[in-house]
């Protein structure tokens, strides 16, 4: 019997967020604040679905309902995408180490 | 480009996220880390642009549409204040939130983009997938902008409950999971977007009865649920890079909220049900009796200070709301100029997000290795000459310790009363959040200084 290729995704998933697990609380506290900027600007991969949905309109219709949601989704993660890495790279240049 | 080879690309980006978490598990190599993740993001795009091949004028709208969100992303980012950092990562965490409801509404309105079947008869799997993709991501997206109006004291940070709260909160989310159900017999549009108007409302209550000091739990929260909605959303995708980073935000945001509820000495559901101070309030009546306070001023502080060996600085959401935290690092210097040594204490949930305290120090030049984590300093309290608490309160109250019928008593506090000397800028002599007095201020080695944070700390740099 074969397996479902549902059962590989999940098992990234289950695997991920164990590496999540012992990722995060690698991360030292002073850092938390960076560390969500960042999360939230990765999580914005989620523009791919955006993108697809955006150039799934035929030539001549552009703009279908469905690319519509697609162009808006986009705005939306390309806003998070930039802010957040740059808001999370203006965070880090400012921790400094003391002057010997 | 072949599906094998943009899973694989995708595959990479997933791991360049996870080494962009990494990488912050030290200052040195953050930078570093953030750098991975940039490149593990345009990596993801490339590839989405590669494998879906239409390069006609589609194309070049979401170029323009990606270019007009960056810049007003960018422009954001730069000219942010540090201080806003809190209601920034909320009003970010909506766009995810809502990202992932406008994605689902395409792939429920256009199946056939993505390979799930046809409209009307969408694979069982990928219907249930992507409506839990819409529904978290509708929560995510309407707490977050609840969290957002609350920081940014747009809305009053009080918790707003009614009779019956949890009970219509239970009712919604069981309908949301009968809505999933009929949405799967029926396949009907109508099912689809009741569901996301009950989850935008679901969003909107679960945030409301949450106080305004248990907002580094309700950000850290809300960061989880944007990873959850994004891992939704790449199942429906069967996108490997969608799966791994909805995985790594989601237990992310869910160790942030843990470690803050710890903080706390609460339970997430106890934070997550309603805020403290309407039960705290006959406690604090009660206290009114008048107990002597000493008073001081920006002199006493000084000079206290000046002759002191080693000060200890705790800082706390009023520095933050005085923007006082350069000012701090001035009286720093000149305290350091004097032969005093200077370090400061954090308390995990100082502030109104996780490391917000830190991030405003940094901002100010003060360097990393002089900041210290509560386990890391609570023992020097007691060979400490001064401790200066600017803009914290209840995290030093020593009640925690010492009365069991306290509402915070098993919170872990700051041992500030074990310093020789303790000086306490507030502005008044009014409760911390908790709703409950602070014993600090009436111990006989604290001296009160009654002034905003900001221009208490500028009169003792004149002074020293």
């Amino acid at each position: 019997m074969e397996i479902d290729p549902f059962i590989f995704r999940f098992s990234i998933f289950i695997l991920s967020i164990f590496v999540g697990y012992y990722v995060v609380w690698s991360v030292t506290p002073s850092l938390h604040t960076p560390l969500m900027s960042v999360t939230n600007a990765i999580s914005s991969v989620i523009i791919v679905g955006a993108i697809i949905a955006a150039l799934a309109g035929s030539s001549e219709n552009i703009f279908e309902t469905s690319s519509i949601f697609g162009f808006l989704a986009i705005i939306l993660a390309a806003v998070n995408i930039f802010g957040g890495f740059l808001v999370t790279q203006r965070m880090l240049q400012m921790y400094k180490k003391k002057k010997k | 480009m072949s599906a094998n080879l943009s899973a694989t690309f995708y595959l990479i980006s997933g791991i360049l996220f996870i080494l962009a978490l990494r990488g912050l598990s030290s200052p040195e190599t953050s930078r570093q880390g953030n750098y991975l993740g940039i490149a593990g993001m345009v990596i993801a795009i490339v590839v989405t642009f590669l494998s879906v091949g239409n390069f006609g004028l589609g194309f070049i709208y979401v170029i323009v549409f990606l270019l007009i969100g960056g810049s007003v992303g960018a422009f954001i980012a730069f000219r942010i204040p540090m201080t806003a950092m809190p209601e920034l990562v909320a009003g970010f965490h909506s766009l995810v939130g809502l990202a992932a409801v406008f994605v689902a509404i395409s792939a429920f309105l256009n199946p056939d983009a993505f390979n799930l079947g046809s409209l009307g008869n969408i694979n069982l799997a990928s219907l249930i997938e992507m409506s839990l993709g819409a529904a978290i991501g509708a929560i995510t997206f309407s707490g977050s902008i609840i969290a957002f109006l609350k920081l940014r004291g747009i809305m009053s940070g009080a918790p707003i409950t009614f009779k019956g709260q949890h009970f219509l909160n239970l009712i919604l989310g069981i309908s949301i999971l009968i809505l999933i159900f009929y949405l799967c017999r029926s396949q009907s549009s109508n099912i689809f977007w009741a569901l996301v108007a009950i989850s935008f409302l679901v969003g909107v209550l679960l945030i409301i009865p949450i106080g305004g000091a248990d907002m580094p739990v309700v950000i850290s929260m809300l960061n989880s649920y944007s990873g959850w909605a994004a891992a939704g959303i790449g199942f429906t995708l069967e996108n490997t890079a969608l799966i791994i980073t909805g995985a790594l935000v989601g237990s992310s945001g869910a160790i942030l909220s843990y470690i803050m509820c710890k903080g706390m000495n609460r339970s997430f559901f106890n934070v997550i049900l309603g805020g403290w101070g309407a039960t705290e309030q006959t406690n604090s009546e009660k206290s009114k009796e008048q107990k002597p306070v000493k008073n001081g001023n920006a002199d006493d502080a000084a000079f206290l200070m000046k002759n002191a060996s080693s000060v200890i600085i705790v800082p706390g959401y009023g520095m933050a709301v005085a923007q006082a935290q350069h000012a701090l690092r001035e009286m720093v210097d000149a305290l350091k100029k004097n032969g005093v040594k200077v370090s400061y204490a954090i308390h995990p949930v100082a502030g109104r997000m996780p490391g917000h305290m830190n991030v405003l120090l940094a901002e100010a030049n003060v360097p990393y290795d002089e900041v210290f984590e509560l386990e890391e300093i609570n023992n020097d309290f007691a060979n400490c000459d001064v401790a200066y608490v600017i803009g914290a309160n209840d995290v030093t109250n020593p009640v925690a310790k010492s009365d069991p019928q306290s509402p915070i008593y098993g919170m872990p506090v700051l041992d500030v009363e074990k310093s020789k000397s303790v000086l306490f800028v507030k502005r008044s002599l009014s409760p911390g959040y908790a709703g409950i007095d602070n014993d600090l201020f009436y111990r006989d080695n604290t001296l009160m200084l009654f002034a905003d944070a900001k221009k208490m700390t500028e009169e003792i740099v004149k002074n020293l």
